[in-house]
């Protein structure tokens, strides 16, 4: 069982334009919704309204600065799990409980057998994987298995919860493996790339990623810069405030 | 990594009992120590009480205890898995060689088979554990070469401190072994200290910006983080003890782990047999709170790729 298999007929994954993500964190919170009454359910939270506030979520949203200046930008990084190739994170599975499908390559958790051991979560150099203390089993992306081949839902609803919530089509979800797919001509005319390729997992996401600035925008922004007023010279109002707040401070 | 105590007692009492194990089966098939039903009943006793302990230790950290019975079918794949299995497989011999000597005050023949093949299945077994921290390639602490013959040699070394100590308990003491663990504590103290230099001068595999992809952009640094409190990754794999510390931390495993129980084992030597006794006995209790040491160590200092996702700038 956790040994992976020789090929999937499908690669099955996600491509994440990071040029157009806004870091509104609408996938991690539709994916938990979904979730936490679908295949991995429930994805307890422990101490929710307390000072710890901990628990399983399958997607997370960072968000990172890279380079200084006019050459850096912010950028906003959902991380799941990548659905790899060959990750050890399957193999290392003691139980049989973690694996990857063969039809699909979609890698899941089977509830039923996960003995909790943690030893997958070590495995993964993404952090795709998060213990649900309250169940005693691993959480991870499932790409929304109860959603993709549901029948019961309309046609357009049979993506993952994130795919569905991205308000700025920031997610894209298809077949990886087929050259002529969707998913696959946006990752070769975006250049998508893998995440820590070197590493060997070969991850079946793709990042698409951040759009060079254009010479004609960096002008226009230069001189919306300098036509504004300078940012030194304080209002009365400002400095009020300001000699307010050092009082209260005190 | 996150030093779980029933992880660190699962290998270090464990360890110490398969190597209490390989020593005595030993001793009594090459016909060094007789096999006296005393020291048969204790030596066997305590080893497989070790070995069951540290078992039973290792899966108070599971989610479901109850499925542990589940963790034997994938030894194709999973050195947990084969470490399991060869736990559980260990016991037969074992068994076998720990009843010659109590019932029958025998360690040849037939008896003689069974205590080789706990020698050879206790050895394995020590090797899985190594090789579920040696084969993870996340940790780079871990996925060191020294990793899988320290847990060999620190199994052995820990064994071979409670033999003397029994040995020297029955008034069977063995010149020869005391000779023994010196040797063996000054191998696990090389290994150790090659296994420390190692891990401190080797280069950083990957940075945040391997991590991100997002290095044609310059440097990466985190922003806003993606949750307000720590979540499970940061739990379990964001504990990282700073240098300063594990500096010291490792003098003092060093002292305990290693030279205090030097001391004690040249003192065995001594031709009064209380001071021999004592000496044993303390070597293993002391050697025992430096291989505890050793062992939360080498979990503090692995530090996993994953933190290269919230801050660290190298792993």
């Amino acid at each position: 069982m956790t040994s992976l298999p020789k090929s999937t007929g499908k690669k099955l994954g996600l491509v994440i334009d990071l040029d157009t993500c806004v870091g509104c964190q609408a996938c991690a919170t539709s994916c938990k919704e979904w979730n936490t009454g679908g295949y991995s359910a429930p994805l307890t939270d422990l101490d929710p309204y307390g000072p710890d506030p901990h628990g399983p979520w399958l997607n997370r949203v960072h968000s990172y600065e890279a380079g200084v200046g006019a050459e850096g930008c912010t950028v906003h990084f959902p991380r799941s799990c990548l659905h790899c190739e060959e990750p050890d994170c399957v193999t290392v599975c003691p139980t049989g409980a973690s694996y990857k499908r063969a039809e699909d390559g979609i890698v899941l958790v089977n509830p039923e057998t996960c003995i909790g051991c943690k030893l997958c979560s070590w495995a993964c150099p993404y952090g795709a994987r998060e213990y649900d203390e309250s169940s005693g089993v691993m959480k991870k992306c499932t790409l929304c298995i109860d959603r993709i081949y549901n029948q019961n839902l309309e046609p357009e609803d049979r993506l993952p919860a994130c795919v569905r919530a991205c308000p700025t089509g920031a997610r894209h979800f298809g077949d990886i493996g087929d050259p002529e797919s969707d998913v696959s001509r946006l990752v070769s005319d975006r250049g998508g790339y893998d995440l820590l390729p070197e590493f060997g997992y070969r991850p079946v996401n793709k990042y698409l990623p951040p759009r060079g600035r254009s010479a004609a925008k960096d002008t226009a922004s230069a001189r919306a810069i300098s036509n504004a007023a300078p940012l030194t010279q304080s209002s009365t109002a400002d400095l009020f405030f300001r000699w307010a707040d050092r009082v209260l401070s005190r | 990594m996150h030093p779980a105590y029933s992880v660190i007692l699962f290998t270090t009492a464990s360890g110490a009992g398969y190597g209490l194990l390989i020593w005595l089966a030993l001793l009594g098939a090459a016909g060094l120590v007789a096999p006296e039903r005393g020291l048969g009943a204790i030596g066997f006793g305590l080893a497989l009480a070790l070995i069951t302990v540290g078992l039973l230790a290792s899966t108070f950290h599971l989610g479901h205890p109850e499925r542990a019975w589940r963790a034997f079918s994938q030894w194709r794949s999973s050195w947990l898995s084969r470490e399991g299995v060869m736990a559980v497989v260990t016991y037969a011999p074992a068994g076998l060689a720990a009843i010659g000597w109590v019932a029958f005050e025998t360690a040849g023949g037939l008896w003689a088979v069974a205590a080789w093949a706990a020698i050879a299945c206790a050895l394995l077994t020590v090797y899985c554990t190594g090789m579920i921290y040696a084969s993870l390639r996340t940790i780079p602490q871990w996925h060191q070469p020294l990793v899988t013959p320290l847990y060999l040699v620190l199994g052995l070394m820990t064994g071979a401190l409670l033999t003397n100590a029994l040995l020297h308990a029955f008034g069977t003491p063995l010149a020869g072994f005391s000779w023994l663990v010196i040797a063996l504590l000054l191998v696990g103290l090389a290994l150790k200290g090659a296994y420390w230099r190692a891990i401190a001068h080797a280069a950083p595999s990957y940075n945040a910006e391997d991590a991100t992809g997002l290095g044609r952009f310059g440097k990466v640094r985190p922003l806003d983080p993606p949750h307000t409190q720590p979540n499970y990754v940061q739990r379990e794999m964001g504990y990282h003890v700073a240098r300063k510390h594990a500096q010291k931390l490792q003098k003092m495993a060093v002292l305990l782990g290693f030279l205090a129980p030097l001391m004690c084992t040249a003192l065995t030597f001594a031709p009064s047999v209380e001071l021999g006794m004592s000496a044993a006995i303390a070597a293993v209790l002391i050697a025992g709170a430096g291989m505890v040491l050793e062992r939360w160590l080498f979990f503090a200092q692995a530090q996993h790729l994953v933190t290269l996702y919230y801050g660290a700038e190298t792993a």
